[in-house]
């Protein structure tokens, strides 16, 4: 059934950290190592030790570089930074994947807001993938089936393995605990609160797609060049005109009879 | 958009028969006549092939069954149950037509109705997908409804030509048909320049306030689905020459060639123009289709650098 349902109660969903992602792409491995053996058809790799390999995968990295106004790439105290950005089905409100699909192999479930595709009913179309803004679905080249991420459903109510382990796998493995998973629906959530208090945000909310899943923004950080320069002003002695502590007792020192007042004084 | 060819064929076929089909609804040509026998027979096969055609494109075909269910809200199965219910009528009066020489008026209406409302169903799988901003647009419906009533006035011109001695007044429809059709496409071709709408690389990453946001990394070395069918790259230039192509196929020559043959009506000459004016404009709309998909950018492109189709 490819319409939506009205509203979902509970909102299982991710929050993705890009200040703590290191861009290790374990969460992709171990994303592939449950999915390819549990949901529906395995994940295929075409060519795996060929001269071009690929596969389907479920969770990837993309890896951005983000260079401020009159920031430099090159120059020793660059301020550009890098933020990993890990990208999967976001289990979006207003799914287009979900409505646009015409056997209703795509559907959204009413009872904890997960967006799954059942391939018994799956023709491969392919307009799902096309109509979803973030890539977050992948065609399996040898089943020709749609794959998406099932915030592995299969485990996350599975009372035959421990408790801990109850979390999606991308989760359950990230070494930088980047990334959380819970009910975005409820407010008192941890999930809830993690995104109130870190300001968390829509991937392009101007789709329209009121996607589930949040990113916490990379926290405020100084700029690279203030703590370069900073480093150069302590270590060069001309530079101790205003040095308070340790280094103004030595400056006030060696200063001392001398004609000049103070080292380093224009 | 990837080109694929299965998509290609199965929207111009489909689209010149429906417009066939509809025109002859309308009772634009005498049951009497072959022209319209063959041209109901014509109709019908250009609507099959290109259905046919569009099941190539599909990973797991065994499953299309299920396409005619989820009309309520998917445009791809409702183009799917209304290529269905047209078969109906456009079947019935292609049996009245070439065994009975009978045209039935008001089934002649429905019919033209649901061959327009088909055509309709096709364009709006694509203009409703908001992702690809080229396409999400209300001139997508217009140029493919318009296209296909033109394609079916060309063919139906060759047809009255080559069959009764004459065309009458369908040479001067066609003609306006055409140039009607490609005025909404040439709109539609303008929005080439809105790129993405209103999404960038800083809104799909939310990084933005951070400064400007530039691809260091992508996820995967190789190709995958997304880059094959989504960051299909054309070559500026290369675009523009085949742009001017479609033009010149689908527009000029068939529109030149027909009012030649409206100035020669029933001479051999005119016969011969009006039959390579349907080729001609046939090809003129392959490469239009073909422009269609491969110069329109998709959304997802943004994580993937936005060169995943620099057009150059
Ligand atoms: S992220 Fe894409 S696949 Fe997932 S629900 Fe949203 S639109 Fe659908
Ligand atoms: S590829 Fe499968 S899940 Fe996606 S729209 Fe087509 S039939 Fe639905």
């Amino acid at each position: 059934m490819t319409t939506l349902p009205l509203a979902t109660n509970k909102k299982l969903g991710l929050v993705i950290d890009l200040d703590t992602c290191v861009g290790c792409h374990a969460c992709v491995i171990a994303c592939k190592e449950w999915n390819t053996g549990g949901y529906g058809n395995a994940l295929s790799d075409q060519q795996p030790y060929g001269a071009e390999p690929e596969g389907s995968f479920l969770n990837r990295i993309h890896t951005f570089e983000i260079v401020p106004e009159g920031g430099e790439v090159i120059d020793q105290s660059a301020d550009s930074r890098v933020v990993h950005f890990p990208k999967s089905c976001l289990h979006c409100e207003d799914a287009p994947c979900v409505t646009v699909c015409p056997t209703g192999a795509s559907y959204k479930r009413a009872e904890d807001g997960i967006v799954l595709v059942d391939e018994d009913k799956c023709m491969g179309c392919g307009l799902c993938a096309w109509s979803c803004a973030y890539g977050a679905r992948e065609m399996d080249i040898s089943a020709g089936v749609m794959k998406k991420c099932t915030l592995c459903v299969d485990r996350i109510y599975n009372e035959t393995i421990p408790e801990v382990d109850r979390i999606p796998s991308c989760v359950r493995t990230c070494p930088a605990g980047a990334r959380h998973f819970g009910d975005l629906g409820d407010p008192q959530s941890d999930v809830s609160i993690l995104v109130a208090e870190r300001g968390g945000f829509d991937l392009m909310p101007e789709q329209g797609n009121k996607p589930t899943n949040k990113y916490l923004p990379p926290r405020e950080r100084k700029p690279l060049s203030d703590a370069v320069n900073a480093g150069f002003e302590t270590a060069n002695a001309d530079n101790v005109g205003d040095a308070t502590g340790f280094f103004g007792w030595i400056d006030k020192t060696l200063s001392k009879g001398s004609s000049n007042s103070k080292v380093g004084e224009k | 958009m990837h080109p694929a060819y299965s998509v290609i064929f199965f929207t111009t076929l489909t689209g010149a028969g429906y417009g066939l089909a509809a025109l002859l609804g309308f009772g634009l040509a005498d049951p009497a006549m072959l022209s319209a026998k063959l041209g109901y027979f014509l109709a019908l096969g250009l609507i099959t092939i290109g259905l046919l055609s569009s099941t190539l494109h599909l990973g797991n075909p065994k499953n299309a069954i299920w396409a005619f269910s989820q009309w309520r809200s998917s445009w791809l199965s409702r183009e799917g149950v209304l290529a269905i219910v047209t078969f109906v009528p456009v079947t019935v009066l292609a049996f009245t037509n070439i065994f009975m020489g009978l045209h039935i008026g008001w089934l002649g209406w429905v019919s033209a109705i649901l061959c327009m409302m088909t055509v309709y169903s096709t364009s709006m799988i694509y203009a409703s997908i908001r992702t690809i901003n080229l396409w999400n647009t209300w001139l997508t419906s217009a140029s493919y409804l318009l296209f296909s009533v033109a394609g079916g006035a060309v063919i139906l011109t060759a047809l009255l030509a080559l069959f009764e001695g004459g065309s009458g007044d369908m040479p001067k429809i066609a003609i306006i048909a055409l140039v009607v059709a490609w005025v909404a496409k040439w709109f539609w071709n303008k929005r080439q320049s809105e790129g993405y709408g209103g999404s960038t690389m800083a809104s799909a990453t939310g990084l933005g306030h951070l400064g400007k946001v530039k691809l260091l990394e992508r996820p995967h070395a190789m190709e995958n689905y997304l880059t094959r069918e989504m960051g299909f790259r054309v070559a500026r230039k290369h675009a523009a020459k085949l742009w001017n192509i479609a033009v010149l196929m689908g527009l000029l020559v068939p529109a030149v060639m027909l009012a030649i043959a409206f100035g020669l009506q029933g001479s051999t000459t005119a016969i011969l123009l009006s039959v390579v004016a349907v080729f001609a404009h046939m090809i003129g709309m392959l490469v239009e289709r073909w422009l269609f998909f491969a110069t329109a950018k998709h959304a997802v492109s943004l994580y993937y650098g936005d060169t995943a189709l620099d057009v150059r």
